[in-house]
């Protein structure tokens, strides 16, 4: 029942986000028919999908955790992602590349909270997630400019990749 | 002054997009091809797509509605890409050093050892298990 | 009042996905074409929402929202099928 209710109020959102301006009759951006519509449709939706949506838990449905996922995005992400991309810039012009492909074990479970480090991962300075290990959740990273001292230890050390990030993830979706 | 705000976030968005082109071009193999083409498209498009969210929400202030969709829908856009974009890096990444193509000049490659066949063992298992459940 | 200084940016996104073009024809392997043509995929979908904005038409920032999904789900079948495995 919980997740018929979660399923379909997420649909909503989504389907209001996509139709703002279809009138001008709600708070300006909404007409009563589409609203109407809105409604029943995402109904049929998350009778539909409600098992699809919500796999087991509901530890996702807190606010604290999204709160905590816009700071990330806004705050430590976007700074990294603005020296990626001064990196980048730096090597295009320069063409000093030092590639290699590395390991590393970050030692987190779900699939969610994998999607997320890999997704930062490929955002962040000169690495890109190239495979998974499945079983043991283990991430192959392409690594544009190797240190040396990293690669002295293996799996390589969480640190040299994404300097706190794990933390971050664990704490918004763990 | 409003429009110089929106001149140079359109600047710097064009910036980054012109280093992914140029990036594509000089860099030697597919993966650092591929640190150029997502990293730099990605975040050229925050920019490009934050300059038309700006454009939007002061139209709406002025009390234009089509300045509202401008923007609301411009953000979805921005979540779409920002979403697809790395995911589609990893897929292509994947295929290429599953197909075969080796990192030119790698220091060190941890995933020589991982051949096909393990991945291929993985799947017949799992095949082995849902016809188990069946 | 800004049609100037978009079609700048429209010209410059232009060079950049002719740059992209180049390495789709260029490309010695099929995976260098493919990262050419995602890239390409990113810029149009950019280029849609710049576009809306110039002219003011808001229904192209919705074909961008649907051009953004499906050529996700696009690349995502052209690597499946490069890397060989079963659907």
């Amino acid at each position: 029942m919980l997740a018929f209710v979660v399923t379909t109020i997420i649909c909503f959102i989504t389907y209001l986000l996509l139709t703002t301006g279809s009138g001008t009759r709600i708070l300006g951006l909404w007409s009563l028919y589409e609203i109407l519509f809105g409604v029943i449709l995402s109904l049929i939706v998350g009778f539909i999908a409600r098992t699809i949506f919500v796999k087991d838990n509901f530890r996702m449905a807190n606010p604290v955790r999204w709160i905590t996922f816009l700071v990330y995005v806004i705050g430590p992400f976007f700074v990294a992602m603005a020296k990626a991309n001064l990196d980048v810039a730096y090597r295009v012009i320069t063409g000093k590349i030092n590639p290699g492909i590395v390991k590393i074990s970050p030692d987190l479970k779900t699939d969610l909270v994998i999607t997320l480090l890999a997704n930062s991962i490929t955002l962040t300075p000169g690495t890109l997630t190239v495979d998974i290990d499945e079983n043991k959740n283990d991430l192959y990273i392409h690594w544009i400019n190797v240190k040396k001292e990293a690669i002295a230890k293996k799996p390589v050390d969480c640190k040299y990749i994404c300097s706190n990030f794990h933390n971050w993830i664990r704490r918004i979706a763990e | 002054m409003f429009e110089i705000i929106i001149y140079i976030l359109l600047g710097v968005g064009v910036f980054f997009n012109l280093l992914a082109g140029i990036g594509l071009l000089r860099f030697p193999d597919v993966y650092t091809r591929l640190h150029a083409g997502t990293k730099c498209t990605t975040f050229g498009s925050i920019f490009l797509v934050g300059s038309v969210v700006l454009l939007g929400l002061k139209n709406w202030w002025i009390g234009d509605t089509n300045g509202s969709v401008l923007a609301i829908h411009s953000i979805v856009a921005l979540a779409a890409i920002l979403i697809t974009n790395p995911t589609g890096a990893h897929a292509i990444a994947r295929a290429a050093h599953r197909s075969g193509v080796k990192p030119i000049g790698a220091v060190v490659d941890d995933l020589k050892n991982m051949t096909v066949a393990k991945t291929m063992k993985k799947k017949s298992a799992v095949k082995k298990k849902s016809e188990a459940e069946k | 009042m800004m049609a100037f200084e978009y079609l700048i940016v429209f010209l410059a996104l232009l060079l950049c996905s002719i740059m992209a073009m180049i390495r789709v024809i260029r490309g010695p392997t099929a995976p260098d074409r493919i990262v050419g043509l995602d890239t390409i995929n990113t810029i149009v979908i950019v280029l849609m929402v710049v576009f809306g904005a110039a002219f003011n038409e808001v229904i192209y920032i919705d074909v961008a929202i649907v051009y953004a999904l499906l050529s996700f789900i696009s690349t995502l079948f052209i690597a499946k099928y490069l890397e060989g495995g079963e659907f």
